[in-house]
């Protein structure tokens, strides 16, 4: 492919780095992310992802875009109230970036469907921006079964955690978390506050997991758990095994169907 | 003035599309083949040859044009 005028300028940033350079830009340009949540941490993630030039992004949102989202996620406005999520992150990337072809699932993910939004474009690398449990182990379970790399993240209050899994790299989630946690152990809807930038943070650290992976450049937080306290200001990274005896993962998998998990309802 | 593989004019860009016009150009080319690169006076000659030497790629010949531009020979790879 040749660039033209407008994406030498556009990109210019990128490909004076050498580890980018023009064929790197090429590569984003071909790439295919899918995020699955377009809420605190999908926001971000998807506007960093887009201006990059990942060349097709997926949404995956069943939500509509309420007041109470705007305090943190950046890609709705005030005139989106009301307007599918995903509708709303597709006409904001629209905007800011005509390379970038936008896919929108109008749903949530479960057992019955996430197989099919990721093969639907045979997606490079996933984002897991959800904000649940059932969710989180179902893309883990998801990626897993299909060898696709993904990149996970949870805030809550002043915290925020993140870990990126590549098949044959390094523990996945299930690893490390092995089950959801009981629904009466999470916090409800009142307790969950979460400090807006927290998205912003977490969600454009797996921006940069994205492309690190497409780009095949730097070291990944694969079997590596970055967690950050923004009260403390403070990062640190903890270790992290593979299970050998991991359900979906280890030598003996015993997890070949995908689980919906139960969990309230619960808006972060 | 050196023979040359291929050329690019960047004359008609300014900072950072300079070297991002000239490396998009040269990465087009094959190891070991000479680009030559047109550019102006200031910035561009201050910079744009360093910024391939950097990259790995060999400066051979620099010439002065009559207009006042630059006709910088690069060798790909040749660092
Ligand atoms: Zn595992």
């Amino acid at each position: 492919m040749k660039f033209s005028q407008e994406q030498m300028e556009r990109y210019s940033r990128h490909i004076i780095l050498n580890e980018v350079g023009v064929k790197g830009q090429i590569k984003l340009l071909e790439s295919k992310v899918l995020i699955i949540g377009t809420g605190g941490l999908g926001a971000p993630a998807a506007m960093y992802l887009a201006a990059a030039g990942v060349g097709t992004i997926g949404l995956v949102d069943a939500d509509t875009v309420e007041l109470s989202n705007l305090q943190r996620q950046i890609i709705h406005s005030t005139k989106d109230v009301g307007k599918p999520k995903v509708i709303s992150g597709k006409e904001t990337i629209n905007d800011m970036n005509p390379d970038v072809k936008v896919m929108t699932y109008h749903e949530w993910v479960s057992s019955a469907n996430i197989t099919d939004i990721i093969k639907d474009q045979d997606y490079d690398f996933i984002i897991d921006g959800t904000d649940n449990f059932p969710a989180k182990f179902l893309i883990n379970d998801a990626c897993v079964l299909l060898h696709k790399p993904f990149s996970h993240a949870g805030i809550i209050r002043f915290s925020g955690q993140t870990m990126t899994y590549v098949p044959g790299q390094g523990p996945c989630y299930r690893c490390v978390f092995l089950n959801p946690p009981a629904p009466d152990l999470v916090p409800s809807c009142k307790e969950a506050g979460v400090l807006g930038v927290m998205g912003g943070i977490m969600g454009t650290i797996q921006a940069s997991e994205a492309i690190k992976y497409l780009l095949g450049i730097g070291d990944l937080l694969t079997g590596r758990l970055l967690v950050f306290e923004a009260l403390d200001m403070e990062f640190r990274t903890v270790k992290l095994a593979s299970r050998t005896n991991c359900v979906v993962c280890g030598e003996n998998p015993t997890l070949k169907d995908l689980i919906d998990y139960e969990q309230r309802a619960c808006e972060l | 003035m050196h023979n040359r593989d291929g050329f690019v004019d960047i004359t008609d860009v300014v900072c950072p599309i300079t070297f991002v016009k000239a490396k998009i150009a040269m990465e087009e080319m094959e190891s070991g083949k000479i680009l030559e690169v047109k550019m102006n006076d200031g910035e561009p000659i201050q910079n744009v040859p360093r910024s391939f030497k950097d990259e790995g790629h060999k400066v051979i010949q620099v010439v002065k044009n009559e207009d006042g531009t630059y006709s910088v020979f690069i060798e790909k790879d040749g660092l």
